[in-house]
């Protein structure tokens, strides 16, 4: 763990003694909670038809397949006219794709990143290596199942797919929201501690907060 | 490559020249010749970039071999200079003062094959691994495969075929 | 003047076409933009979708109050900007809540959206976005100083503050428009329209690519839909007093649609046409370039 983020005890300008801990995060000590959704079935079905016509990708290209990412927003393929836009931040994202290999150093970021974004939120792992590890089944520093660590609504396979593949994958995603089986949110919430244990056995210096919210 | 060989030879203590390429040779330097032979070669012949700096483990032997890979710009050629280090307890000079970026392949050396390189500024920092708790994974007595078994959860019925066998096999079934 | 309670409901009409005309709108000026870089782009209805959708994502979280108020500043400037200009020359039902010195009110309008977003970024916490609105308030600054030369000007010109009876003195005629009567003006105002439409090259402040998205970097569901509802609501109203001003107003709702959609274009020319401005570089456009434009069209009244 970095020297900064330890708990210490720091003498202020006019020498009052005061202990910080720059890990503590207040806002952090809730886990997350199960988001029910719209009481009324016929809106949540609207609901879920709109989130599904408007899919938002968090811009975080994690391994070698976020180049594969890139073709889509060209005039080759174009995926704004299917809904699918790339936001750069977290906050406004709505799904969430792993593209290719995760190293545990990548892995850290990648959860931080979960959870700030907004329930409803869907993950994709992308290629083969968040299946099973794919050609870097025996690194020493990459995860071989992705779904022990965030809950993944889909997989694409291929080792890289393109991005007719993807193209396809959204169509896929669009009906597994449409269906109302996407709740990878409220899924990661109810088994929050076995998530949290799964990513605590990799990364082995946690040096953040326990839920970033 | 040859006369400038010659000509280092004359002022420096060298091991074997290795030509590769009409514009590419290596040559073996001693730990203590390194310092002065980079400067002279970096001020006098011209050779002003450092390409790379990189480590090779000669497990059986006991040693660690450190590469300098220099580029001349105007020459149009490169020359490699390697520094043989005892494989325990290796330690070399660090080189940032000439090239800065050096800074950055030490560190990475310090992470991945665990040589030293004292005074370097922030070499002993994180480079890519975050909480490493194992010998540096690029030495070779390192196993890979047993570490990711041991520290990761493998999807179970994973298959493996070889590619040459495989497309073999779904082309030509019938040769057997 | 007594107030007639029938306004409220009348204005109120306004604002709904004017959400549904600036939702297809800013779908369609995207749609045109993705056709100069051989894109289909999004569908038309992609902007409701996009609404829909933000208001249905169930979690939320707040980083205080001024947070929960940057949206509504920023959605009152908009609204408030709409409500107290006349929409429709001549017409009872769609002059809305305009009065004599409204004129005063609009220009303050136009800052007020982006002062409350400084102020809820500021809470967000994030620093991108302190350095986003930063960076948004100095330009926006920056390209108001010729818009409100050129008002200046053009108030100087018509001995009036009141939009309505700048629009009654252009009406007669294409020539009685502002932009021929004072062209330094109107100049140097579009200059200025150019710097708030928020398109290059003077998106520096929003592009996703630069700074993650300056000023809403923390914005998420509801709240972005406020300040989407917003960002439709804004380049139409803050268009229909570039139209009161310069351009002789508008007489009916197509005549509008039309006229918006031009101005609009303006914007939109440039911007697919010009790279990027850094933000030292807009400001120093704004001040070397429209400036001067507008204290020229001041001394020229």
């Amino acid at each position: 763990m970095k020297e900064e983020l330890k708990k210490r005890v720091i003498k202020g300008p006019d020498g009052f003694e005061f202990e910080v801990d720059p890990l503590q995060d207040y806002y952090c000590e809730a886990p997350p909670t199960v988001q029910p959704a719209a009481y009324q079935k016929i809106v949540e079905k609207i609901f879920n038809w709109a989130r599904s016509e408007s899919i938002w990708i968090l811009g975080f290209g994690t391994g070698c397949g976020a180049i594969e990412m890139r073709p889509l927003m060209t005039p080759r393929f174009d995926a704004y006219r299917f809904g699918v836009q790339w936001r750069p931040t977290p906050r406004q994202a709505n799904l969430f794709i792993i593209s290719g290999y995760l190293s545990t150093k990548t892995l850290k970021r990648a959860i931080r990143s979960y959870e700030q974004m907004q329930n409803p939120k869907y993950v994709i792992g992308l290629g083969s290596c968040t299946i099973n590890g794919g050609m870097y089944w025996d690194s020493y520093n990459t995860i071989k199942r992705l779904d022990d660590y965030l809950p993944v609504d889909l997989y694409i396979a291929g080792c890289m797919p393109r991005p007719e593949a993807l193209l396809a994958g959204f169509e896929e995603m669009k009906k597994i929201i449409r269906a109302g089986k996407a709740e990878g949110g409220n899924l990661y919430a109810e088994n929050f501690d076995w998530y949290k244990a799964n990513q605590k056995k990799v990364i082995h210096d946690w040096d953040m907060p326990e839920h970033s919210w | 490559m040859q006369t400038l060989y010659t000509k280092l030879k004359q002022l420096f203590k060298l091991g074997e020249l290795t030509e590769q390429r009409q514009d590419l040779a290596f040559i073996t330097v001693a730990q203590e010749q390194l310092r002065p032979l980079l400067l002279h070669l970096r001020d006098r012949e011209g050779f002003t970039h450092l390409v790379l700096l990189t480590a090779v483990d000669w497990m059986e032997e006991g040693q660690f071999q450190l590469t300098y890979l220099l580029n001349d710009r105007a020459g149009a050629r490169d020359i490699g200079l390697r520094v043989m280090l005892p494989r325990d307890s290796a330690t070399m000079d660090s080189i940032h003062d000439i090239w800065p970026t050096a800074a950055t392949y030490q560190r990475e050396l310090r992470e991945m094959f665990g040589i030293g390189f004292p005074d370097s500024p922030g070499v002993n920092d994180e480079f890519i691994l975050e909480g490493w708790n194992d010998i540096p994974p690029y030495r070779r007595d390192f196993d890979t495969l047993k570490y990711s078994e041991e520290n990761y959860s493998h999807r179970p019925d994973r298959e493996t075929t070889d590619p040459a066998q495989h497309m073999k096999q779904q082309l030509y079934p019938d040769e057997g | 003047m007594e107030f007639e309670w029938i306004k409220i409901p009348y204005s109120l009409l306004t604002l709904f076409i004017v959400i549904n005309f600036g939702l297809l709108l800013t779908a369609l000026i995207q749609k045109i933009g993705a056709r100069v870089g051989r894109r289909h782009g999004i569908p038309i209805y992609q902007n409701y979708i996009d609404l829909i959708k933000n208001y249905a994502i169930r979690s939320s979280i707040t980083h205080g109050f001024m947070f929960y108020l940057g949206p509504v500043f920023r959605l009152s400037g908009g609204v408030g900007l709409l409500l107290f200009v006349p929409t429709i020359y001549g017409s009872e039902m769609f002059s809305n809540l305009s009065f004599a010195g409204d004129l005063i009110l609009a220009l303050y309008f136009v800052f007020f959206g982006a002062l409350g977003m400084a102020l809820g970024a500021g809470e967000s916490g994030h620093p991108h976005a302190a350095i986003g609105v930063s960076r948004g308030l100095s330009q926006m600054t920056a390209a108001e100083l010729p818009f409100a030369l050129a008002v200046f000007s053009v108030a100087l010109q018509y001995q009036t503050l009141s939009v309505t009876d700048i629009v009654a003195a252009q009406q007669g005629g294409v020539l009685n428009w502002t932009l021929f009567t004072n062209p330094f003006a109107v100049t140097a105002a579009m200059f200025s329209f150019l710097g708030s439409m928020m398109r290059p090259p003077f998106d520096v402040v929003l592009a996703p690519q630069e700074i993650p998205i300056g000023p809403p970097t923390e914005y998420h569901s509801s709240y972005l839909a406020l300040m989407q509802t917003n960002r439709v609501i804004f380049p139409v109203a803050k268009i229909v007093i570039y139209m009161n001003l310069f351009f002789g107003g508008a007489a009916s709702w197509p005549v509008f649609f039309l006229k918006v959609f031009l101005i609009y274009m303006v914007s939109v020319f440039v911007g697919v046409a010009f790279p990027r401005f850094r933000v030292e570089q807009s400001i120093r456009w704004f001040l070397i370039w429209a400036m001067p434009l507008g204290i020229l069209a001041i001394v020229l009244v």
